[in-house]
């Protein structure tokens, strides 16, 4: 051995250690039981209590930052694509009403309790969140979509009420034009719209049965359409289904314009199940205002003492109680016909805040948990048989060279598996792929190394010119041949989400890896076995 | 010394014409086979949408599925059952009205029969506008990779040959398309990406053929092209065949180990090799060839 071949052997056992080094917390990791990995997932060192813990925690979450990470695809989770529809806004509230909606986004899901989501901006008004692991999928969708604007409002007297029901039946007799003529002295059509009700303004509700509600929505869209007198009041649903005379429908609420307050005067909120009187366990959310909140809500109750305050948050209204005085401590509670996890929910989604402006899902990936493992398992077995294929082939046909190449493959492999852990990257199921159609293609350029080895023998060459002339004429085709390969990957990567750039990134890094090892790791070990023993023969 | 196609001497280029009816017939069954399903059937991915991916026990009938997603509001949906008990897919069609498309359907499912369990398997729910910009961003992926490519080429090689190359290129990326529309699969994200691997793949063969056509050209120079062309192909066939070799068997086991999610992924994979082996020699090659004789014989015209 030369000085230079030792020194390679050097680099090269250095090499391998890095890279059994930088793996070592990735096999750590799946090597744990399922319950013991979904601790190290869950570890989160700032929540712990005492300083045992959290150093204990702080490894763990170590562990999983060093471990080569699951995609959303082999793991289960969701990927969500959220658009903030900025179109009611003004300039300066668009401005950071993209920000201020991720944040609060975040806050909600931190709360929700998800290991390690993530977060980021795209693009001008998008937001990127993806969740790993087992959850709840549609509990998050509602959690991230509510904009939970709480507005307390007040109801309108039914004497007002009456009148502004009254203006939509003439606004829509006019509209209606001479179209409805014929039936022009039945009570449904000089009162389009009343009509549609089964009991109009009693305490402040007109209830509609349920299947009444579209065809009300649109008269109230049509109306709004070309009369401006609908601005003075709006008009809101109660959020849940109640029933009149066995019968379910909504009730519709007349309400003042302007809100006396907003949600973003509230500090705290919990689900309880203690607030409903009439229903003892009945799950409901009880809020405590800011102190200047508190200071408006006592003013406000005590200007209105025997109407109604509407409770409506994202213009439904959650509820309507009396005022029967003046509340100064600024406390209220919701109440309603929730399930403990939406009590839950409307608690988070009021702590957190309210979105800037309404949110809409533009793309939604989700994979369930046995899908993936389902994938992980399919993935690796069709690793194992492409694997399996290549090698016994390449030694079948090459026999020791053939070897020699498997030698490389398995170092191109386990560069390329420490290069996703040193850089963080994700293994996806198309990333599995990437590395499964590495193996096809790494082993290219030590075939176009021996066939040349071949030729150079056919041409009656000593075995270490052959090796030499192999080695020197294949290298300037296999670094074209990688090269063209790798520019597809480039663009995939600039063009690819998720997954598929899992695909682009594992091709890639193998192949760049690939001509360290099919070709300087090869060569080295030819040289070695070849130049200590003066060989003239070569079984390739 | 085991060896395939050794010590071969097959004039491949004289058959070349042979080839071309070859490669014309499987173009044209592409186009036909484009044209009769109105182009490449294109997935969610592309065309915005919704699949859903359920498994739902005990298993149901598949009309029952069909009516619980219609009454809840999607007309036109296709359903279709997968391998085993119960996985059924459903590919939504358009409701404008529904918000949660996903969670509307889970719902509809879970109400359809007393005491049945559905378990959502997986989601893909992609709106329109995402959809465009999604199919606009794939489109400009495989303009850019064909773009770099051709510089490549154009850089390293003779224009006379970089024409061949990239006719083979486009030649391998078509019938792999057309393979895909007759085997009525959809075009989604991962058969884009393996549409623009076997790009890669393809030229990376032909490069092999070219770089010892232009070799051979050096230590042969007295030789007509075809003649070199000939020893250069037959030189490099063995290493063509092996190559393409591993990588099949790579993609086959893909194919069949792989999954459903990558299906259809190593099935264009697997075209697009094997089309791309054929097209280094047959289409790349050919054409260099062709040009280069066109050249000569209007340059001797000249001459004269």
């Amino acid at each position: 051995m030369t000085q230079s071949d030792r020194n390679k052997l050097f680099l090269t056992l250095i090499g391998v250690a890095i890279c059994i080094y930088t793996l070592w917390p990735t096999f750590q990791f799946y090597a744990m039981s399922p319950a013991q990995r979904q601790e190290v997932l869950q570890a989160r060192p700032q929540a712990a209590t005492n300083e045992v813990d959290r150093e204990r925690l702080q490894k763990l979450a170590d562990l999983r930052d060093k471990a080569i990470k699951l995609g959303l695809d082999l793991q289960g989770g969701m990927y969500l694509l959220l658009e903030v529809d900025k179109s009611k806004l003004g300039a300066a509230e668009a401005r950071n009403a993209v920000d201020q909606a991720m944040q609060i986004i975040r806050n909600r899901i931190d709360q929700f309790g998800v290991a390690e989501p993530s977060f980021q901006k795209q693009g001008e008004n998008r937001i990127l969140v993806q969740l790993p692991g087992l959850l709840d999928q549609e509990r998050a969708k509602s959690l991230i979509g509510q904009t939970a604007l709480l507005e307390f409002k007040i109801v309108k007297t039914d004497e007002e009420t009456r009148a502004l029901l009254d203006r939509i039946d003439q606004a829509l007799v006019r509209q209606g034009g001479g179209a409805s003529a014929a039936g022009a002295d039945t009570f449904s059509a000089q009162r389009p719209f009343t009509s549609r009700f089964l009991s109009v303004a009693q305490a402040g509700e007109s209830f509609a049965l349920s299947e009444h509600v579209a065809a009300i929505d649109s008269m109230i869209a049509a109306v709004r359409a070309d009369s401006s007198f609908l601005f003075e009041s709006t008009l809101a649903w109660g959020a849940h289904e109640s029933e009149r005379e066995g019968r379910t429908g909504r009730s519709l609420f007349v309400l003042s314009k302007d809100p006396l307050m907003q949600g973003k005067d509230v500090q705290s909120a919990q689900m309880r199940l203690d607030l409903d009187q009439e229903r003892p366990g009945a799950p409901g959310v009880s809020f405590t205002l800011t102190s200047r909140g508190g200071a408006t809500f006592a003013d406000v109750t005590g200007a209105n003492v025997g109407r109604r305050l509407a409770i409506v948050l994202d213009n439904r209204i959650q509820s309507a109680p009396n005022i029967i005085e003046r509340i100064p401590r600024g406390q209220g509670s919701i109440t309603g016909s929730f399930t403990e996890e939406e009590a839950q929910n409307l608690a988070i989604v009021l702590r957190s805040g309210a979105l800037p402006a309404p949110v809409h899902v533009v793309e939604e990936r989700t994979v369930g948990p046995s899908l993936g493992q389902d994938s992980i398992e399919k993935g690796l077995m069709a690793g194992a048989v492409g694997a399996g294929l290549v090698v016994l082939f390449m030694v079948v046909y090459y026999r020791l060279s053939g070897l020699v190449a498997v030698a490389a493959l398995l170092l191109n492999i386990l560069g390329l598996l420490a290069c996703m852990a040193g850089f963080h990257a994700t293994l996806t199921l198309p990333g599995i792929a990437g590395i499964v159609l590495t193996i096809g293609m790494a082993v290219d350029a030590n075939v176009l190394i021996f066939e040349r080895i071949r030729e150079e023998l056919r041409n009656k060459k000593t075995v270490l010119a052959a090796i030499e002339q192999g080695y020197a004429r294949a290298y300037r085709t296999i670094l074209d041949s990688n090269v063209t390969v790798l520019l597809s990957a480039v663009a995939l990567m600039w063009f690819g989400s998720g997954p598929i750039r899992g695909f682009a990134v594992t091709l890639s890094i193998g192949l760049i890896i690939n001509m360290i090892t099919a070709v300087g790791i090869s060569k080295m070990i030819f040289d070695a076995w070849s130049l200590r023993r003066k060989v003239s023969t070569i079984s390739i | 010394m085991f060896q395939i196609l050794h010590g071969i001497n097959v004039d491949w280029m004289r058959r070349r014409h042979i080839a071309y009816w070859v490669s014309g017939l499987c173009m044209a069954i592409s186009v036909v086979s484009l044209i009769a399903h109105g182009g490449p059937r294109y997935g969610v991915d592309f065309t915005g949408g919704t699949l859903l991916e359920v498994s739902i026990t005990p298993a149901p009938q598949i009309d029952e599925v069909r009516d619980a997603v219609q009454s809840a509001g999607f007309q036109g949906s296709e359903i279709q059952r997968l391998d085993k008990p119960g996985q059924i897919l459903i590919r939504l069609g358009t409701n404008e009205t529904a918000k949660d498309p996903s969670t509307t359907v889970r719902a509809a499912l879970e109400r359809m029969k007393e005491g049945s369990t559905v378990e959502v398997l997986r989601v893909e729910s992609v709106g329109p506008r995402v959809g465009s910009e999604l199919r606009s961003a794939a489109i400009k992926a495989i303009l850019l990779a064909l773009g770099l490519i051709l510089v490549y080429v154009a850089i390293r090689y003779d224009w006379r040959y970089s024409m061949g190359a990239v006719v083979a290129l486009f030649h391998d990326v078509f019938i792999t398309l057309g393979a895909i529309s007759l085997t009525n699969k959809e075009v989604t994200l991962t058969v884009v990406a393996a549409l623009l691997t076997v790009a890669g793949s393809s030229i990376n063969d032909t490069i092999v053929v070219f770089d010892r056509i232009r070799e051979r050209k050096q230590s042969l120079r007295r030789e007509h092209p075809q003649k070199v062309m000939n020893i250069a192909i037959n030189e490099t066939l063995s290493r063509t065949i092996i190559t393409s070799i591993t990588i099949v068997l790579t993609v086959l086991a893909l194919y069949f180990f792989g999954g459903d999610v990558i299906h259809d992924f190593s099935f264009a994979m697997l075209v697009g090799v094997v089309f791309g082996t054929y097209s280094s020699v047959f289409v790349a090659s050919a054409l260099a060839l062709e040009t280069q004789l066109y050249l000569e014989r209007t340059t001797a015209g000249r001459k004269k």
